[in-house]
């Protein structure tokens, strides 16, 4: 796992700005990061990106989350792959991934590491 | 053994039959298939659905990509030109080369065109490739005539597809009857009388003598006698010819009538090519159908391994619809062999016409012609294939059913060798051992045997041998809605109801396992709405919601939204019309007329949807569900109070009706129509439910369906005053909304629920359940509880929050989209010009 320096932290939102077991989408710089909140799950946050590769589109923070035989998924809204909340692979395609992010709750400040 | 290298030639239906097989065998070869046209395989049997619409990937057997994950590897577009037999290698026009050690030949056949001067004129055509049908499709345009040339089966389909085009259409034959090679002359008499009163000319016993340029039309076609026929275009479909240029070249040997010579195990005289399908002769014959293709692939296939199998000749009998008329042929049909003797069923009025050869004992079926009326096709052709003994009064089977008629050849009755599937060659007793092997349903059992996957025609039978069989077995079906319940939809609904439960997270405590997922998350979502009818997007059910009911708007695809307000009825006020260009303009949308006579608005952005539908809200308007698997639309036409032909008010009743049922949450969507008259302008035969007015009241139409699977909705009541009619469709919504599957649309629903139409009467109408009371009980609370949602959301600031682009950047949009201009509007940008706008920009 990527050690994220305390500099490198960026507060994002507050926990009350989520919406419990769904996404929503932060802008961190110039990228778009999808970030879930599972409150009866450890860790309760998961951030990847929002990009659905698949579908070329920003979509990824708006789909539904739930388990593929008990791995963490989101399932894009545009053509219904899944995509792992902890490792960003695609289940039904091995050749694509996308991006996971570090996440961490501060009090009630979410943030992101970069 | 080293791999073997197998290159097969030709990729049409045979061909990719051949490497399907070879595939499955588990043999060790690597493949290579050599196909002249641009596309992979695709299913000529049905090209004429491309005219009703079909687009040529709905036509595929299969893809680039599946060909590639097997490992096969496919050249497209270029043509062997030339096989080197010394060197085991054969040449491409483009110059490519593949060595092979087994070669084999599916190069099929080509459109006979008849050496008639002027037959080479560019509006005359053939008619047997997607190509082909590109080509007739832009002859038509501007085409008022058009004209076949040939009276058999692909003659007929491609008048069929002249017709569509909306030409006036001749059929001109050189023999004297229609389909003389599958019919008597009793037959093809009947066939053209019924294609005759569909507008069809048929000119028989006539031969073009020359294509010349015309007067009134673009071309004239004269005939002996100085008769002459005018017309814009002619589409060849005389025969078809062997594709065995190849092998001639080659020096294999050629039957007398074209064809490249096979022996019983589809070899040729080389020891290492093989030819199968259309482009092989067998005893001096082509066997012209799917079917004997199939089999000589799967023979060819066997050769490679060690249970090599034998083609010996095949069962050409043939059933089809051609110009909407059933046609069906068997075995002997012209009752040529010694002994036969025949019966024949003829009713002119009806238009149909039956005929049995039999043997001299009257035991066993040689042949039977049927037109007009196919529905003895299955049960003959069983006694035919299997030798099943005939009844005492052979007649029976062939004359109009009345008590006691013919008897029925049920699936207990057939044999175990008895053929289901003639496309794929499957047997009762392969669709017994793939039950044995697990099936469990008719699409396992499609899926596991392939039967009903060709031709489709074999589809009645096989789901009565399916479910005779799995009943035997006392089978009970897995039908859980995904890993998280072992229940159905309807399982779950009964209990959410029962034990009151309005949360998902009660349901999955109680009853499930695991998270929850895509599947059942929204399927229960629905189902606490249909039940419950609160506010969709509160704390507890936001997160289960499909993304287009999340946000209360349509996604589009690139992460946009449409915006449908609720028009009831299709009718509005200029004010409202107003209202809607000026939002659409404020918040620079693309709008669009629906089906469902409402106005489409594309290319919001998340953010601006509270906004926007604050605006709406604010002039009147109301969400209109377009998002929600819930009612749609209830279409109508003027009716009574315009139309001077309309006998009652369609536009109050279909306004009515859309804002009684407007949120009602259920398995899929639900679409209705209200037409005045019978003219149907409103096209309520094609909704979920349908009324039609008479001049007693209303007719009720349930379970019709348009898009990808048309279906005619079914008369259910008729004559009925308006209460009677709202309290029918209250029962009959609730009742589909209780027991349909997770996204079953009511024509589904209606097939699979057993006892049909009569049995939904009974519930609905007679109360057989006694539950009507209860039905209308429930739909009574969801109509009284009935909330726009998006008033709802834009009223509370909290839920407006969550539709922020950004959590963190309010005003920021997604840089992602962009529109260009077209006609006047905003269009999602293409790939190639969203590199050139992002190009210039940077």
């Amino acid at each position: 796992m990527k050690v994220v320096k305390a500099s490198d932290w960026q507060a994002v939102c507050r926990l009350s700005d989520l919406v419990e077991n769904a996404g929503v989408c932060a802008l961190m710089d110039d990228e778009q990061v999808a970030i879930f909140y599972l409150p009866g799950e450890t860790p309760r946050l998961y951030a990847i990106g929002n990009r659905d590769p698949i579908g070329n589109a920003n979509v990824l923070s708006r789909g539904i989350v739930g388990d593929v035989n008990g791995e963490l998924v989101v399932a894009s809204p545009l053509y219904k792959q899944h995509f792992s909340l902890t490792t960003g692979q695609c289940l039904e395609d091995d050749a694509v991934s996308i991006p996971v992010y570090e996440i961490a709750l501060d009090g009630d400040v979410v943030k992101l590491g970069k | 053994m080293a791999t073997q290298n197998i290159v097969v030639v030709g990729n049409g239906m045979v061909g990719h039959h051949y490497v399907d097989q070879l595939l499955q065998s588990g043999l060790d070869v690597a493949i290579t298939v050599i196909g002249a046209e641009p596309r992979p395989a695709y299913d000529r049997v049905h090209l004429s659905e491309f005219f009703a619409g079909k687009k040529p990937e709905e036509l595929a057997l299969t893809t680039r990509e599946f060909y590639q994950q097997n490992g096969v590897k496919a050249h497209f577009g270029d043509a062997v030109q030339e096989i080197l037999r010394d060197e085991k290698a054969v040449v491409t026009e483009g110059g490519r080369r593949f060595d092979y050690d087994k070669l084999v030949l599916a190069t099929g056949s080509y459109p006979f065109v008849p050496p008639i001067p002027g037959s080479s004129h560019q509006r005359c055509l053939t008619y047997r490739t997607i190509d082909d049908l590109g080509a007739i499709k832009s002859a038509a345009q501007g085409s008022k005539v058009g004209v076949v040339v040939g009276g058999g089966l692909l003659g007929l389909e491609c008048a069929n597809a002249l017709k569509n085009l909306g030409m006036e259409t001749h059929v001109v034959e050189f023999a004297p009857g229609l389909m003389g090679v599958q019919l008597d002359e009793g037959g093809s008499r009947m066939l053209r009388r019924k294609i005759e009163a569909l507008d069809v000319t048929v000119h028989t016993s006539t031969a073009t003598q020359d294509i010349v340029p015309g007067e009134d039309c673009k071309l004239r076609m004269n005939f002996a006698d100085d008769k002459f026929l005018e017309t814009d275009m002619i589409v060849f479909s005389a025969g078809i010819r062997p594709f065995d240029q190849l092998g001639r070249n080659a020096g294999l040997e050629i039957g007398a009538r074209g064809g490249i010579v096979v022996d019983y195990h589809c070899r040729t005289t080389d020891e290492n090519i093989f030819a199968i399908g259309e482009c092989a002769s067998l005893g001096n014959f082509i066997y012209g159908l799917v079917a004997p293709g199939y089999r000589m692939a799967e023979v060819a296939v066997s050769q490679l391994g060690s249970d090599k199998k034998v083609f010996k000749g095949a069962d050409m009998s043939t059933k089809l619809k051609l110009l909407g008329v059933d046609v069906g042929s068997i075995g002997d049909a012209h009752g040529k062999g010694e002994g036969s003797t025949s019966y024949v069923f003829s009713d002119e009025r009806a238009e149909v016409y039956k005929r049995i050869n039999v043997s001299s004992d009257g035991k066993t079926l040689l042949g039977a012609v049927l037109v007009g009326d196919c529905d003895d096709y299955d049960t003959l052709l069983q006694y035919f294939l299997n030798g099943i003994e005939l009844p005492d009064n052979p007649e029976t089977l062939i004359l109009p059913s009345v008590e006691g008629g013919a008897p029925q050849l049920g699936p207990a009755a057939l044999p175990m060798a008895a053929t289901v599937c003639s496309c794929h060659n499957v047997s009762k007793g392969s669709i017994v051992e793939a039950i044995d092997g697990g099936c469990c349903s008719l699409g396992d059992v499609k899926a596991s045997t392939r039967a009903s996957t060709g031709c489709g025609g074999c589809s009645a039978l096989l789901k009565s041998v399916v479910d005779y069989e799995l009943e035997a077995r006392g089978v009970s079906v897995d039908k859980s809605i995904c890993e998280h319940f072992p229940f159905t939809r309807q399982e779950i609904f009964h209990i959410c109801k029962v034990e009151n439960l309005r949360s998902f997270d009660e349901l999955l405590a109680g009853h499930g396992t695991g998270r929850g997922c895509d599947i059942c998350k929204p399927a229960v979502a629905s189902i606490l709405a249909s039940l419950w009818n609160d506010y969709i997007l509160n704390d507890k059910t936001a997160g289960l919601q499909d993304t287009n009911d999340r946000f209360l708007a349509n996604m589009q695809k690139d992460g946009t939204y449409s915006v449908v307000p609720r028009v009831a009825g299709g009718e509005i006020t200029p004010d409202k019309l107003i209202v809607l260009g000026e939002v659409a303009k404020k918040y620079n949308l693309y709008t669009k007329i629906t089906g469902g006579q409402r106005i489409d608005l594309f290319g919001a952005h998340m953010g601006d949807l509270p906004a926007i539908w604050k605006e709406l809200v604010d002039a009147g308007f109301e969400t209109g569900h377009a998002y929600g698997k819930a009612l749609r639309t209830v279409k109508s036409c003027v009716g009574s109070t315009w139309c001077r032909y309309g006998v009652q008010d369609s536009v109050s009743m279909a306004i009515y009706v859309e804002n009684r049922y407007k949120g009602l949450r259920s398995p899929h969507k639900i679409k209705s129509a209200v037409s005045g008259c019978t003219r149907e302008c409103a096209e309520a035969q094609s909704k979920d439910f349908g009324v039609i007015a008479t001049e007693n009241g209303w007719n009720l139409y349930v379970c019709g369906n348009g898009g990808m699977k048309p279906r005619h909705a079914d008369l259910f009541a008729t004559d009925l005053d308006d209460e009677t009619l709202i309290r029918y469709v209250d029962r009959f919504l609730m009742f589909y909304v209780r027991t349909a599957d997770r996204l079953q649309r009511t024509s589904v629903w209606l097939e699979n629920l057993e006892g049909g139409l009569d049995y939904l009467r009974e519930v609905v109408i007679d109360d057989k359940l006694g539950i009507c009371a209860e039905l209308e009980a429930q739909m009574a609370a969801v109509v009284g509880t009935y909330q726009c949602e998006w008033k709802t959301t834009i009223e509370d600031p909290e839920k407006a929050k969550r539709f922020r682009q950004f959590v963190n950047a309010p005003d920021e949009k997604d840089d992602n989209v962009i529109f260009v201009e077209e006609r006047g509007q905003i269009r999602p940008a293409r790939d190639d010009e969203r590199d050139d706008i992002i190009a210039k920009s940077a």
